[in-house]
């Protein structure tokens, strides 16, 4: 069946089995591989977009339940050339090993310091314990998050 | 080695995160190809069974299926996974077949495979198979396969797949007369790497020039081709493993499991590319397991505290056959039960028993996790037995600076010898407690302070790395004057091509922007290939990159000298160009008319010894069994450091892990050989709100004598010595109840109920 929503700022059209997860769908149909699977039941949040602002897991919605919203994945949290505030934290701080699970912290840790540029480590560490990383051991995503505050609370949107 | 470039040592931030961050990297299950088909396999349900049928005739007939692949359509006799590592003769009746064809020996062996035009109708395809098993009794843990009573193969007539014994000086003249033993008996749960990125493959097949490639191959990609080339009959040479990112493999991800030969296979079958990926749930009853193992072991000692000798047996479920490296935690439980220790006498069996469970194979500190527990649980008694101070019966023990090289524990049945190489353990000891102020929290031990129970613990650790015999590098110096680096080691999410780059850019004396790419982990950008194990791609790969520098250097100077009119012992490789002694010059771009391409390589047999110590300070809450972890100090010693960012990320993490294992990882099955937590809503692992304060610190005083780094392989220190760490915290806290954690993990209820049992 046909479902219509926005993409970064575009417009997409895709014809989709009713079964087919948001996640797939932007992974396989319109190949934005940035969204990464890890799980496929909820836990793990490697597939975390954001959907009409709000952090949600890409495996656990169907693509067609998407009609109408504005979806945001790491790819549209990215520049053309160079790193945001938010990436030159995350590298700064090797808030990533492997990158597996990085789109998701990112997506994440996006969602909250647009809302919560203020937020401090407990805050951080809750919202991110939605996300699970088997190669840092959080501390330095945890660190990474809050320096990027600054970029977010300048009346910025970090990006 | 020349570093007046400097960037071996700095904390060079990370090339690969560039791509990282910005959701570029390219994982395998990002690759699509426009004709490829999607696999699916059926898993067995049942944990140990005689296969009676197996009915694919309707998933044969679902619109979109393209074929249906059993046992039965993989030649006779199916290919065996054989061993990689330890490849002895005793083990080749014990390998996995790549698909189940008379027998299921355990919950996720793969029993069809079905090819379809999208993983939904392969799915869908495998719940119309019809399998009919006759159940047999079930093995699930290793008593009951000591017990021989059934047999996961009738015709050996035992479950005992192997017994390795580690022997040093006599241990019985050392029992007889000891002034004090303690026996006691210690377990470890089963648990496992858990990658986030699943496993996936995609094969594809070149029928006109007889040509495979295989994308998502990881780790240890020659010797996978070794493998695949055997199993499929065509030669090495024609094959291409490609590693694309990789998301995490601590060991686990990268070996060769039955579907790097399936996934080839149904390429090969239907001629058109497959892709496979796999789910968590797949993933969870598929890769291999790891750390289940269980020992009985006493120690003797003098009354202040010197230990005479170690002896005992250990036992180590292997789950259901002898995978490629599925031997090596068994074997080094054995070596690194005395770790940093002097023992002088020392005889540990260990027996490798078969269970109707997934087979084992290595995780990030393969059986010195285990071990460690076992030894320091049972130090802390000691010392307690004893009235000696924990950390002064360590210092008493700890092997000494003049003592290196110290040879340790020879493993009956294997020749080779091993020795600690370097270092002075009692420093990084000191580092520790200094870095923790165990002299301030001292006096907290043992405390009830606002209703919760302090502990402190302190332990040491050694981490064997740089496995042999070889690594290769390729150094190409461009036609623009730049330089790409090709590895024969594999980068599976640990940061090679930053350290890879600091190392050729320092060896090379030219800025890091100058290097264009490291590439790492394919088959075809060297000649021969080792990979990513063992704590050895830095030690060996990075000794490859400077021998191939050397050469550039030599075929740079020759070049130039034939330029310059001058010797070329006389030219001078500064700042990007190449000068003669009377002042003319040519840029590096000049030299490379055509790529210069030169291949180095790095062998060795010996391996490299980095060590330290960690201590913990926990709070143990008797009422709900639930411990915080108050503080936690890592100390290792790596010879050398390559990065400080990275190595001590590759610390930190490694902790977190073993925290997990300490805790929280449970591969529980029941009695019928179930898999329990099939889901990471019951397999947990550590988030990010379980251990805020982690604290790690790499020190260097102790170069590695044998590579020209003078580096010691580092990335599995941090994991090894947790379990020890936090039992005995945990035993510290709770010593006024007299509890001693004998078993993992110390879940909040294992833990409420053994202080309910004290109480008793």
């Amino acid at each position: 069946m046909p479902v219509t929503f926005e993409v970064n700022g575009k417009p997409v059209s895709v014809d989709v089995e009713p079964r087919l997860t948001l996640a797939d769908c932007l992974r396989h149909h319109l190949r934005l591989t940035g969204t990464h699977v890890g799980c496929e039941h909820g836990i793990c949040g490697s597939c975390t977009v954001l959907v009409d602002g709000a952090a949600v897991r890409s495996c656990l919605i169907l693509a067609v339940q998407a009609e109408g919203a504005k979806v945001v994945t790491v790819e549209g949290l990215s520049r053309e050339e160079g790193l945001t505030p938010l990436q030159a934290s995350f590298r700064k701080h090797h808030a990533l090993q492997c990158g597996f699970c990085t789109p998701g912290m990112i997506t994440t840790a996006h969602a909250l310091l647009s809302e919560e540029p203020d937020c401090d480590a407990d805050r951080v560490r809750e919202v991110l314990s939605g996300n699970l990383c088997r190669c840092t051991g959080y501390i330095s995503i945890v660190e990474a998050v809050l320096d990027a505050r600054a970029a977010y609370k300048r009346g910025g949107n970090g990006a | 080695m020349r570093t007046a470039n400097g960037f071996v040592g700095q904390p060079v931030e990370r090339l690969e995160d560039f791509r990282f961050v910005r959701g570029r990297g390219q994982y395998v299950d990002d690759l699509a190809r426009n004709d490829m088909l999607h696999a699916a396999i059926l898993r067995s349900a049942v944990a140990h069974g005689r296969i009676r049928s197996i009915d694919v005739s309707r998933a044969r007939k679902i619109p979109g299926v393209h074929a249906v692949i059993t046992a039965a359509d993989l030649g006779n006799p199916v290919p065996l996974v054989p061993m990689r590592l330890q490849p002895m003769p005793e083990f080749e009746a014990f390998g996995q077949p790549v698909m189940a064809g008379d027998k299921v020996r355990y919950v996720g062996e793969a029993l069809a495979m079905v090819l379809a035009d999208s993983a939904a109708i392969a799915e869908d395809a495998l719940s119309a198979i019809e399998v009919d098993i006759e159940p047999l009794p079930a093995i699930s843990n290793w008593q009951a396969s000591a017990a021989n009573e059934t047999l996961l193969f009738e015709n050996k007539g035992s479950n005992v797949t192997m017994v390795f014994r580690a022997l040093r000086g006599d241990a019985t003249a050392a029992f007889k007369d000891a002034p004090y033993t303690r026996r006691e008996r210690f377990s470890t749960q089963r648990h496992t790497a858990l990658p986030m990125e699943p496993r996936g493959l995609l094969a594809e097949w070149d029928a006109a020039r007889g040509r495979m490639t295989v994308s998502g191959a990881a780790k240890v990609l020659f010797a996978n081709r070794r493998i695949l080339a055997k199993q499929l009959g065509i030669a090495e040479d024609s094959i291409d493993m490609v590693e694309y990112d990789v998301g995490g493999s601590f060991g686990a991800r990268g070996e060769f499991y039955p579907e790097d030969f399936l996934i080839p296979f149904a390429a090969r079958h239907v001629g058109r590319p497959v892709k496979w990926t796999e789910d968590r749930r797949e993933h969870l009853m598929t890769m291999n397991h790891a750390r289940e193992a269980a020992c009985d072991v006493e120690i003797a000692c003098t009354r202040d505290g010197i230990i005479l000798g170690l002896r005992g047996h250990a036992f180590v479920d292997m789950g259901a056959y002898m995978r490629t490296n599925g031997a090596v935690g068994a074997r080094n439980i054995a070596q690194f039960m005395s770790g940093a220790y002097r023992v002088r006498n020392i005889d540990i069996d260990v027996t490798l028993l078969l269970s109707n469970k997934t087979p084992v194979g290595t995780y990030r500190g393969p059986g010195r996790f285990e071990t460690d527990f076992f030894r320091e649980r049972l130090f802390d008694m000691v010392a307690r037995d004893l009235g000696i101070d924990r950390v002064a019966f360590r210092r008493r023990n700890l092997v000494a600076a003049d003592e290196m090289p110290y040879a340790v524990a020879a493993i009956a049945p294997f020749p080779s010898k091993d020795e600690l190489d370097s270092g002075d353990y009692q420093a990084t000891l000191d580092r520790c407690l200094a870095e923790f102020g165990w002299a301030e929290k001292a006096k907290l031990q043992g405390r009830c302070v606002d209703g919760r129970y302090h502990g402190l613990a302190a332990c040491c650790f050694i981490e064997g790395g740089a496995a042999g015999p070889k690594e290769s590098a390729r150094l190409v110096l461009e036609t623009d004057g730049t330089l790409t680096v090709y590895m024969g080691s594999s980068g599976v999410g640990q940061g090679l091509e930053t350290a890879f780059a600091q190392i050729a850019a320092d060896a090379m004396d030219m800025p890091m922007d100058r290097i264009n790419h490291v590439f790492h982990g394919s088959t075809k950008y060297v000649s021969d290939g080792y990979g990513s194990y063992h704590s050895r791609s830095i030690v060996m790969g990075g000794s490859a990159v400077l021998d191939a520098a050397a050469k550039l250097k030599t075929a740079m100077c020759a070049e130039a000298a034939r330029r310059l009119n001058c010797g070329a012992a006389e030219v001078s490789l500064a700042d990007g160009r190449a000068a003669a002694p009377d002042g003319k010059s040519v840029s590096w771009a000049e030299l490379a008319p055509e790529p210069l391409s030169v291949e180095g390589a790095f062998s060795n047999h010996k391996h490299t010894w980095a060590y330290g110590a960690h201590a913990a300070h926990v709070a143990v809450d008797v009422k709900t069994g639930a411990v915080e972890l108050i503080d936690y100090v890592a100390v290792e010693n790596c010879g050398r450091m390559i990065n400080p960012l990275t190595l001590k990320g590759q610390l930190v993490g490694a902790v977190v892990q073993g925290l997990g294992g300490a805790f929280l990882e449970h591969l529980a099955y029941d009695e019928n050989g179930q898999l329990l937590t099939g889901s990471l809503a019951d397999y947990l692992i550590p988030t990010a709100s379980d251990y805020p304060r982690i604290r790690g610190y790499v020190m260097e005083s102790h170069p590695s004598p044998t590579n020209p780094l003078g580096a010691k392989g580092a990335g599995e220190g941090g994991i090894i010595p947790v379990g020890g760490v936090i039992a005995n915290a945990i035993a510290d806290a709770l010593s006024s109840f007299g509890v001693e954690p004998r078993d993992l993990p110390l879940s909040p209820s294992r833990l409420w109920q053994l202080v309910q049992d004290a109480r008793k």
